[in-house]
């Protein structure tokens, strides 16, 4: 419960900073290497800044070449920092010390939620964690579901799960690099990268119903079969698309500025990447072949043909280059499912967890009956855990659920990669320019709603 | 005995208290004293685990050991995958950290920490990390309170 200190009420930041020797006084114990950052950093009220400054002033070694580290304080809401993602780093001059991630202001207790809804209204919240990777929330979601259920998806479904899952892949991957274009000055790319998103998002509505936080995947398959003129709309899409990565390719790869400000920025070598568990892309452009498409093909990924980009600099340039190479490698599985998408079922013809065709409500009883359970009680799912891991835009995205046997799940918790991912900033910003280090946050891509979930 | 239980066996005897194969994924739950043997051991052998995907915990208030922690390894190789469990302990849950082994658990231990409030014994940096510092109780307990107390926040509307 936040203190109504009179002196913090407008400033929030001074409040966490006194919370965090007060929690630490109250639990008599030394305070953690997180909690005297965030009570060191300058997030005072005036008076307490000019106090403190003073003092410092009189405690500095102020002999010439005597240079005092800076403390400051990164966002919450910092406009390049993707979210609500907050820094407090420490300066020599210009260069990065140390850098504190604090996360947490979009803690919304998702996974809490999770166990308080049936299995089926759970999917509802679970798109909602990482918002610009929806389908592969969900697609992670209901494929531990489905491990616990012994449930049998149709091909169609499968693939038609691929197919969205990659198109989403190609909207993460555009947000990404209109952003990362946009911190480093590059507007235009900016403007082009949205306006292909853009499409993505009218087929995704057009499949779903929505722009984002798609609920179309339900447990068993798809909740509807794709619309007629879908699949047209997606090839002349993917006609297009690969001109368009041409485009942006030729504003960027050469580009000297770009270069000059990835090349060499924010290397770490792959032992310790994977000793932190970073996944995705950011560990492929370290030159370990990580995909789990490849490593452990699901939802029919066996079938399609394609390369896992990878690279050997571990840079931010070489994390540029295999995201965009991704973009094409998707655009390939993308023409692969649309040529060869088997006819049959979208979902899995079992009445127990499946709801009844809609119009079979108007002359059966017995559909009117399933209905009724499935939407007031839910279904059951038995007793066990599962855990099931897919390959997000960002890397691996597992889902871990705990069954008791009832209708609601005991446990739901998405292990996000990037949560996992952003543990990675502070030895990869070590050494490098403040200005870099903007730089290098946009290159790990996280997503501040599935890190804080 | 499957090779994964043969191999933390083979490094600290007796480390292994049961092991089964559910929906296709195998589990194999340790003594919580052993956790930090037991997952160097399969770290560093044949196997290859080299990646810790995921450290969460799941309550169980029933149960003796309540706070069961679930460790989720991985093989960027083979892309196998093994689940360690073990049983924190009902009153004062804690646990050894395994940051010692992996530096990326640091993160997911915290979060366990911050919602179940289970310990990590040798954690460099045991603090809250998603609900804010001075919050009290652990939300993702089962006996946590969901409605009908007053909602917290209150005070800075």
């Amino acid at each position: 419960m936040s203190t109504t200190d009179p002196r913090t009420e407008n400033f929030p930041l001074a409040a966490e900073s006194r919370e965090a020797v007060e929690g630490a006084l109250r639990e008599q114990r030394p305070l953690t290497p997180t909690e005297r950052v965030i009570a060191g950093v300058e997030a005072y009220t005036p008076e307490e800044a000019a106090e403190r400054t003073l003092a410092n002033e009189m405690l500095a070694d102020t002999r010439p070449g005597v240079r005092q580290p800076l403390l400051i304080n990164l966002g919450p809401n910092h406009p390049s920092t993707h979210g609500v993602l907050r820094l407090i780093v420490e300066l020599d001059g210009e260069v990065v010390k140390e850098v504190t991630p604090v996360i947490g202001y979009l803690h919304t207790g998702i996974e809490k939620q999770c166990e308080n809804k049936t299995w089926w209204q759970a999917i509802t919240l679970v798109t909602r964690m990482d918002y610009l990777a929806p389908f592969a929330n969900i697609t992670a979601y209901t494929m531990s579901v489905e491990k616990l259920l012994g449930i049998e998806v149709p091909t169609r479904a499968e693939w038609i799960r691929v197919l969205l899952g990659e198109m989403n892949r190609l909207a993460s991957h555009l947000v990404w690099l209109g952003t990362s274009g946009l911190e480093l000055g590059a507007m235009s790319v900016f403007f082009y990268c949205y306006r292909e998103r853009d499409q993505l998002l009218d087929l995704f509505e057009m499949v779903s119903g929505e722009r984002m936080n798609h609920r179309y995947f339900q447990v068993g398959g798809c909740a509807q079969d794709l619309p007629p003129g879908f699949i047209e709309r997606v090839r002349a899409f993917t006609d297009e698309m690969p001109k368009r990565i041409d485009e942006y390719e030729a504003l960027l790869t050469g580009n000297p500025i770009w270069k000059d400000r990835m090349k060499g920025v924010g290397v770490l070598p792959a032992g310790d990447l994977l000793a932190l568990g970073v996944t995705g892309p950011t560990l492929r452009a370290a030159g370990v072949p990580y995909d789990l498409r490849k490593v452990a093909p699901y939802s029919g990924y066996e079938h399609f043909e394609f390369d896992v980009p990878t690279s050997t600099e571990g840079d931010s340039f070489a994390r540029y280059l295999v995201r965009v190479q991704e973009m094409r490698e998707s655009l390939r599985i993308i023409r692969q499912v649309i040529d060869g998408m088997p006819e049959g079922r979208v979902i899995a013809d079992d009445r127990k967890v499946v709801l009844p065709p809609r119009e079979e409500l108007a002359y059966s009883m017995e559909a009117l009956i399933h209905h009724f359970k499935l939407v007031s009680e839910g279904f059951m799912v038995p007793a066990g855990e599962a855990y099931a891991p897919i390959e997000s835009p960002r890397g691996e995205m597992g889902c871990y659920v705990v069954s008791d046997g009832g209708p609601k799940p005991h446990r739901v918790h998405m292990r996000d990669p990037s949560f996992v991912n952003l543990q990675a900033t502070a030895p990869l910003c070590k050494g490098n320019y403040l200005a870099d280090l903007i730089a290098i946050v946009a290159t790990l891509d996280p997503v501040m709603g599935g890190v804080d979930r | 005995m499957s090779d994964v239980s043969a191999q933390i066996e083979a490094v600290t005897p007796g480390a292994v208290v049961a092991e089964f194969t559910h929906v296709g994924e195998l589990t194999v739950e340790v003594r919580k004293e052993r956790i930090v043997e037991a997952c160097r051991a399969l770290r560093d052998g044949p196997g290859q685990f080299a990646l810790l995907s995921d450290v969460t915990c799941a309550d169980f208030p029933d149960e003796p050991g309540r706070f069961r922690m679930a460790y989720h390894l991985a093989s960027i190789q083979t892309g196998s995958r093994v689940r360690l469990r073990a049983w924190a302990g009902a009153l004062e849950p804690e646990i050894e950290s395994v940051t010692s082994v992996w530096p990326g658990a640091n993160w997911m231990e915290r979060e366990v920490y911050d919602q179940f409030g289970v310990r990590f014994a040798g954690h460099p940096d045991l603090c809250r990390i998603l609900n804010p510092l001075d919050w009290s109780g652990h939300p993702l307990r089962r006996d946590y309170p969901i409605g009908g107390e007053e909602v917290q926040f209150t005070d800075a509307v």
